[in-house]
């Protein structure tokens, strides 16, 4: 089901969470918000749940408004950054949990709490209890758990947040999958832009319980709003009036027409891309990233003078 | 922080000498001397018929006391970690005062409140409701004493549990009910226990204050302890020790029973 939101205030005493927030979520979707901490993200999942209410504005789900109907009966499913396991419950107890409050019958719990295990991976885990899962089974059961009672939307509050990074990746691409198969309206939080990126069909920016930004991930990497989003997006340096991507930056050993002089610091090989590090003539720091190939060409070393440009397409400085 | 072997050895023995002359000894010596005049003494004692009174009328309050404590307790525990008033650290003072008062004094303004010259005294007359020299007064005394014992030990409990399995729960399409039975009642059971357990101990122990409400009247107002106090002051020391031994049995039998169940929370 479609989210859509108008006009969200909510503070907390005289910090401004959320600050006047508009937003539609496609049905079927697969959302992410994405923006610094304490930028509101987190609390706009939490009035979309129902776990806050908001000081004015509308929230509607699937259509139906919603700020009238308790989290219980709003048709959500809700992942927790910290799982929020039952930790006295097994692994089966916790995803029947849903569906046992709602007293259906012990046959098709048994059923549907099988075919979720299934789905998650963890189909030798119901007796286990939370503590003796891993952080990363412990998050896909919280999904099973919220998956389990058929929710018209699915809400996760930086579900990878306390996982490490490899895992993080995993079931990131894992979660993809997931939502390709199931068709739930997903909306993620996240401060991670890489993670938004690769999951997301809309990415919804924001800073300051304001949205910035809310487009396909190619669409606001590629056009960003402002320069703070482009910051926000990935590294960017700084040549004459224009901001740009590292990777975007020409560097050149001759004096040219527009280019702006610099003086190598640093170069740094990564592996499959290497990073110099540039003092400005002009005063300030910026810095290219370059393929191996391109570098060896250049034959850089430090306190070389080079010639930068910009892309033609750069983005200009709005001052 | 690591301590060498003589250290430590030196610092067991310091710790059992010091648990056995302040508690193991004293409490081993009343059951020695319960039994040292045979069996049949004991009998004598525990038969009569102020004994048998004392016992029920012990239990009687007693478990009034922790049922009503308990209840308050949770209820109470709940309003001050997931409430959002603003009057909370007022509520959060006031439950200590019974750990902070002389429990004399407690008994002293029960009959301020409730004797026949005190607040509503006149209207208990009226109604017919006796609260002082009966075991009502008795009742709220010990009510009183006990209170702060499950609330403290609750409450910690519930902050470190956090609010986020709660959240889950409704989220889940669990009622408030639901989800205090299903989700906080399970997280917080063995605080909740252990402050019973305090609960009871202090319930059936209560000397000072009931003795001013009671009015130790032997078979109506006499608890336990006040027997125990009666009888050593009659030079009956092996009813006094009998009544004693009884009165412990009964509190480590409700301690046996906590640690029994409950063998989390003795690890380690």
């Amino acid at each position: 089901m479609a989210i859509s939101l108008h006009d969200v205030h909510k503070s907390f005493g005289d910090f401004k969470a959320v600050d006047g927030v508009s937003l539609e979520v496609p049905e079927g979707s697969l959302s992410a918000l994405l923006g610094p901490s304490g930028s509101g993200k987190s609390t706009l999942l939490r009035l979309i749940a129902g776990l806050e209410q908001p000081d004015h504005g509308e929230i509607a789900i699937g259509g139906d408004p919603a700020l009238a109907v308790p989290p219980q009966r709003r048709g959500i499913g809700f992942v927790f950054q910290h799982y929020a396991a039952f930790k006295h419950m097994t692994v089966r107890d916790n995803v029947a949990f849903g569906l046992s409050v709602r007293r259906r019958p012990k046959a098709e719990i048994r059923e549907r709490v099988d075919e979720l295990l299934g789905i998650v991976g963890l189909s030798g885990y119901a007796d286990r209890y939370p503590s003796q899962l891993s952080g990363g089974q412990r998050q896909r059961m919280a999904l099973a758990r919220a998956l389990a009672v058929k929710p018209r939307v699915l809400l996760l509050d930086e579900p990878f947040g306390a996982l490490d990074a490899n895992v993080r990746a995993e079931l990131r691409s894992w979660l993809r999958g997931l939502h390709d198969d199931l068709g739930v309206t997903t909306l993620i939080v996240t401060h991670d832009q890489e993670e938004a990126m690769e999951v997301a069909d809309q990415v919804v920016i924001m800073r300051a319980g304001r949205v910035e930004q809310a487009g396909a991930p190619r669409e606001v990497y590629r056009r960003p709003a402002n320069d703070w989003v482009m910051g926000f997006l990935g590294p960017v340096s700084r040549i004459g009036a224009s901001l740009v991507r590292p990777h975007e930056v020409s560097l050149s050993l001759e004096p040219e027409d527009d280019a702006v002089e610099a003086m190598v610091s640093r170069v740094i090989h990564l592996g499959s891309q290497v990073r110099v590090e540039l003092e400005l003539a002009g005063g300030g720091e910026a810095h290219a990233q370059l393929t191996p190939e391109q570098a060896d060409e250049l034959e850089l070393g430090r306190s070389d003078i080079v010639y930068l440009r910009a892309p033609a397409a750069a983005v200009a400085l709005s001052v | 922080m690591t301590v060498t072997r003589p250290a430590r050895i030196g610092l067991r023995v310091i710790a059992l000498a010091y648990l056995a002359l302040l508690l193991l000894l004293p409490v081993g010596l009343v059951f020695e001397k319960t039994f040292a005049q045979g069996l049949s003494s004991v009998w004598t004692a525990l038969s009569t018929p102020a004994a048998i009174s004392a016992f029920w009328l012990t239990v009687e309050i007693g478990v009034i006391a922790v049922v009503a404590n308990t209840v308050f307790g949770v209820v109470c525990a709940l309003v001050l970690v997931r409430g959002r008033g603003r009057a909370r650290w007022l509520l959060d003072v006031v439950i200590e005062v019974p750990f902070v008062i002389s429990p004399v004094i407690v008994g002293l303004s029960l009959i301020l409140v409730y004797g026949t010259t005190g607040w509503f005294g006149k209207w208990l007359a009226v109604h017919g409701i006796a609260v002082i020299f009966n075991p009502l007064g008795m009742i709220l005394a010990t009510v009183f004493v006990s209170l702060p014992f499950v609330v403290r030990e609750v409450a910690p409990v519930l902050r470190e549990v956090g609010i986020e399995q709660e959240e889950a729960a409704a989220t889940l399409g669990a009622s408030r009910l639901q989800t205090f039975l299903r989700v906080t009642l399970p997280s917080i059971r063995w605080g909740l226990a252990y402050g019973i357990v305090l609960t009871t101990a202090r319930a059936l122990g209560e000397f000072g204050a009931v003795l001013i409400v009671s009015g130790n009247i032997a078979g109506k107002t006499q608890t336990l302890p006040l027997l125990v106090d009666t009888r050593f002051y009659n030079f009956d020391s092996t009813g006094a020790y009998t009544a004693g031994a009884l009165l412990a049995a009964i509190s480590i039998f409700v301690l046996l029973i906590m640690t029994v169940t409950a063998p989390d929370r003795r690890r380690l």
